[in-house]
């Protein structure tokens, strides 16, 4: 086709867009809200993006602060935090992620690329030395690995000094920490680190299920045991046997 | 006479406030270092003290050396354009792209070779890997993006850029948000969000540039001569009115504290995950597609000598685009705690946008009608041309990927990289390429150096470009069916560590290829460094000042 065709300003609608710039932003604006707001709102009240599942629970000081670790050195970029019901996923991770899983996580870590497994059910499937191990040096677990070794996390004693600010932070945004979380955050984060700790047992009523991690360092507790505590907790806090899958289903 | 001048020569008003603005956010940036949690923050803080008390140095310098004058709107009956600010942006879009395809180049090496994260916090992976993907998208194609809008802005309106200062705090301040996101990246600073890690001051700062620059657009199409505003103009309002929707959205965070760099998003969880790819899907769909197709729906013409194939078919590629492609979002979280319908809404979507993508495609391409000749001369329009064809491919493999039955397949794997690439390195790459390549000369009023140079561009950088895309390809779809292989008794055939190791051999042609791209741009950095070092050519000569056909 040689003749190239129709160069005439249409008119109407599209002649006052194209002469009248405010007009043609407030135009555009419209038209890119409709989709937003039809798939984002109705997440905000549907029953199976907000219900509650037994067992789940905000973060553990000594967990939050793992999170935050991993949020910083970018590990969302290679791992993945949600199994999708497809039959070799839950055979090779377990149970398909469910969103209550992630409630507590501002902000989530879903992820959108395996360079490496799928980390939403990991916690207790290795132990904490060979989290340690593997995280100083992957390749002495795993001889292919291409995952990169974070020896300096064992090495960086852990900087919580203004983990309560964020807790409280947090809850401000919907999470359920209650003043007793927030004033022992200090001390439970202590606790979380050694085995035997005399206030164990307080923060196991605190935070159920919570993974008892033995320092490494002799200083106290490093980056590296925060990470681990966190590791060690994804994927735990529901009992799949009591999980009934069909009760938010309309 | 010349004391007279210095008597009546005053500072303007903005000049006056903006100086006064910019000693208060020194003070106060100032005060956060000094009470910074982190040593990071604190040097962020200094970095804005700093460059705050460099912008006050620069305006003061610039009112002492101005002429009480304002500066001339028209000259000669001709616009008096401004091109400053455009020179400063194309040449931070070289630089930041070939620092930018350096970082991926390695990133490549360091999936290939795992010793190359070499152990340290700063060289990881998981840190790199923003940096790159920051650089080449906001640092390398942002620059981009600032340089031809301020270019077609003023070319399209036939008016000189509105403001004095304003296009310059847009092109800095834009910049230095750079820096900072960059800086921060490495240094351990990120709200863990994909193509979103900045955190909140610096997106603070950005909002703060980005509306200036939505302004600075406005003020200079309510200052022009011709009565319609022309397409490419449409694209790059719905890229910035919109990119400053989607960033408000998803940064909707509350610092733990004024003098802490962290701070905690509102949503979490299945909501955050959906307003985070209703996001990153149009940061794809309107800062590397609508801004970019703005590019292309001026340069393709102008350097092709010929109007836009059809006017009627660029208005309905404008509407149904911007309209289709926001609802896209959720086809990056098939199968996952997305309610189903989200997704459902997301894969019909993903596949309608297919239309409005090849209409403009078509649109661009048969711009060529009756000039088809001059792909074989002009190597510069090959390039424009070729990255209409990289869009085209790209924008029929997106849907294709959006369908849930391949998803399930593609998804998690490297043919999502694949995808990103053959959109990126092709059409955002060459589109800029070809772009910078008309333009550099036009505002510098050169002669383009070598176009032998650009020839040897195109050719390396193609191939680079195929060898990683089909390197991604394979790579892609081979892991992900030895995901889901079984044995004959009914086991997963492959331990993940298995599907890995397979990867290697795709890894290192990604590499080669990533390499080739590289390389093309350095030959481009020498082409460009030669045309600017050239004398001047004269503009009696310049056919490329010529006004635009109209419309």
């Amino acid at each position: 086709m040689s003749q190239n065709v129709n160069h005439s300003p249409s008119g109407g609608l599209q002649k006052l867009m194209e002469t009248n710039s405010i007009l043609l932003v407030v135009a555009i604006l419209i038209l890119v809200s409709i989709g937003g707001v039809v798939e984002i709102v109705p997440l905000f009240y549907l029953k199976n993006t907000i219900e509650k599942v037994e067992g789940v629970r905000p973060y553990s000081p000594l967990e939050l602060a793992g999170y935050n670790i991993y949020v910083r050195e970018g590990c969302y970029t290679c791992h993945s935090q949600m199994i999708r019901p497809l039959r070799d996923e839950v055979e090779r991770y377990g149970h398909y992620s469910l969103a209550a899983e992630s409630m507590y996580d501002h902000p989530h870590q879903w992820g959108s690329k395996r360079n490496g497994p799928d980390l939403a059910r990991v916690g207790g499937k290795y132990s904490n030395d060979w989290q340690r191990d593997h995280l100083r040096n992957p390749r002495a677990m795993v001889p292919t690995s291409i995952m990169p070794g974070y020896p300096f996390l064992a090495k960086t004693l852990l900087n919580a000094e203004h983990i309560t600010e964020q807790m409280r932070t947090l809850r401000v945004v919907g999470v359920p920490y209650t003043d007793a979380q927030i004033e022992n955050a200090h001390g439970d984060i202590q606790a979380q680190g050694k085995l035997d700790h005399p206030d164990a047992r307080a923060l196991s009523q605190r935070y159920p299920n919570a993974i008892i991690n033995d320092v490494s360092g002799e200083n106290g507790v490093t980056e590296e045991d925060a990470l681990i505590a966190y590791l060690q907790h994804l994927g735990v806090s529901v009992d799949f046997k009591l999980y009934d899958d069909k009760a938010n289903i309309r | 006479m010349a004391q007279t001048t210095q008597i009546l020569k005053k500072m303007t008003v903005s000049e006056m406030s903006l100086s006064a603005i910019f000693i208060a956010l020194a003070f106060a940036t100032a005060f956060v270092a000094i009470k910074a949690y982190t040593p990071v923050f604190a040097f962020h803080a200094a970095l804005f003290s700093l460059g705050s008390l460099a912008a006050v140095f620069t305006i003061v310098t610039y009112y002492r050396s101005r002429s009480i004058e304002p500066t001339p709107q028209v000259i000669n009956g001709r616009p008096n354009y401004n091109y400053g600010p455009i020179k400063f942006t194309a040449i931070a879009a070289l630089f930041w792209g070939i620092a930018g395809f350096l970082v991926g180049l390695y990133l490549a090496l360091e999936l290939a070779y795992p010793q190359f994260n070499l152990d340290l916090p700063w060289t990881n992976f998981g840190r790199l890997r923003p940096l790159h993907t920051s650089a080449v998208i906001f640092a390398f194609g942002g620059n981009v993006l600032l340089a031809c809008s301020f270019y077609i802005m003023q070319r399209t309106s036939r008016a000189r850029i509105a403001g004095v200062i304003a296009p310059w705090f847009v092109v800095l301040g834009y910049n230095f948000f750079i820096l900072i996101a960059g800086t921060g990246y490495l240094l351990g600073v990120t709200r863990g969000h994909e193509y979103a890690e900045p955190e909140w001051y610096a997106i603070l700062w950005l909002v703060i540039v980005w509306v200036t620059y939505l302004l600075v657009y406005l003020f200079t199409l309510a200052k022009r001569t011709e009565p319609h505003i022309y397409v490419a103009n449409w694209f790059f309002l719905a890229f910035i009115v919109t990119v400053a929707v989607l960033v408000l959205g998803n940064n909707t965070e509350i610092p733990i504290s004024l003098f802490s760099s962290q701070s905690v998003i509102v949503w979490a969880g299945v909501q955050d995950a959906m307003i985070q790819w209703w996001y990153a899907h149009n940061a794809v769909g309107f800062f590397l597609t609508a801004g970019f197709l703005g590019i292309m729906y001026y340069f393709i013409p102008k350097r092709t000598g010929r109007p836009i194939y059809s006017y009627r078919l660029s208005i309905v590629h404008f509407w149904s685009l911007i309209f289709l492609y926001i609802w896209a979002g959720p086809h990056h979280l098939h199968y996952t705690a997305l309610p189903d319908w989200a997704q459902t809404l997301g894969m019909i979507f993903s596949v309608v946008l297919w239309m409005p993508s090849w209409g403009g495609m078509i649109n661009g391409v048969m711009t060529l009608s009756g000039a088809w000749d001059k792909l074989r001369t002009d190597p510069v329009l090959r390039m424009l041309v070729v990255s209409v064809a990289f869009y085209g491919m790209s924008t029929f493999e997106g849907p294709l990927m959006s369908v849930k039955a391949v998803n399930s397949l593609s998804h998690y794997t490297d043919w999502g990289i694949g995808h990103v690439h053959s959109g990126s390195l092709g059409w955002v790459g060459f589109v800029s390429f070809g772009a910078l390549y008309c333009l550099i000369p036009w505002v510098w009023r050169r002669q383009l150096y070598s176009l032998k140079l650009v020839n040897w561009h195109f050719w390396i950088s193609t191939i680079g470009i195929v060898f990683y895309i089909s390197a991604m390809w394979v790579a892609g779809i081979m892991q992900g069916l030895m995901w889901r292989a079984y044995t004959p008794q009914g086991f997963l055939e492959y331990s993940f560590v298995e599907t890995t190791e397979a990867l290697h051999p795709e890894y290192l042609i990604r590499a080669a290829g990533g390499g080739l791209f590289l390389i093309g741009a350095l030959i481009m950095a020498y082409n460009i460094y030669r045309t600017i070092a050239s004398p001047m050519i004269d503009l009696a000569d310049d056919v490329a000042l010529s006004p635009l056909p109209a419309e």
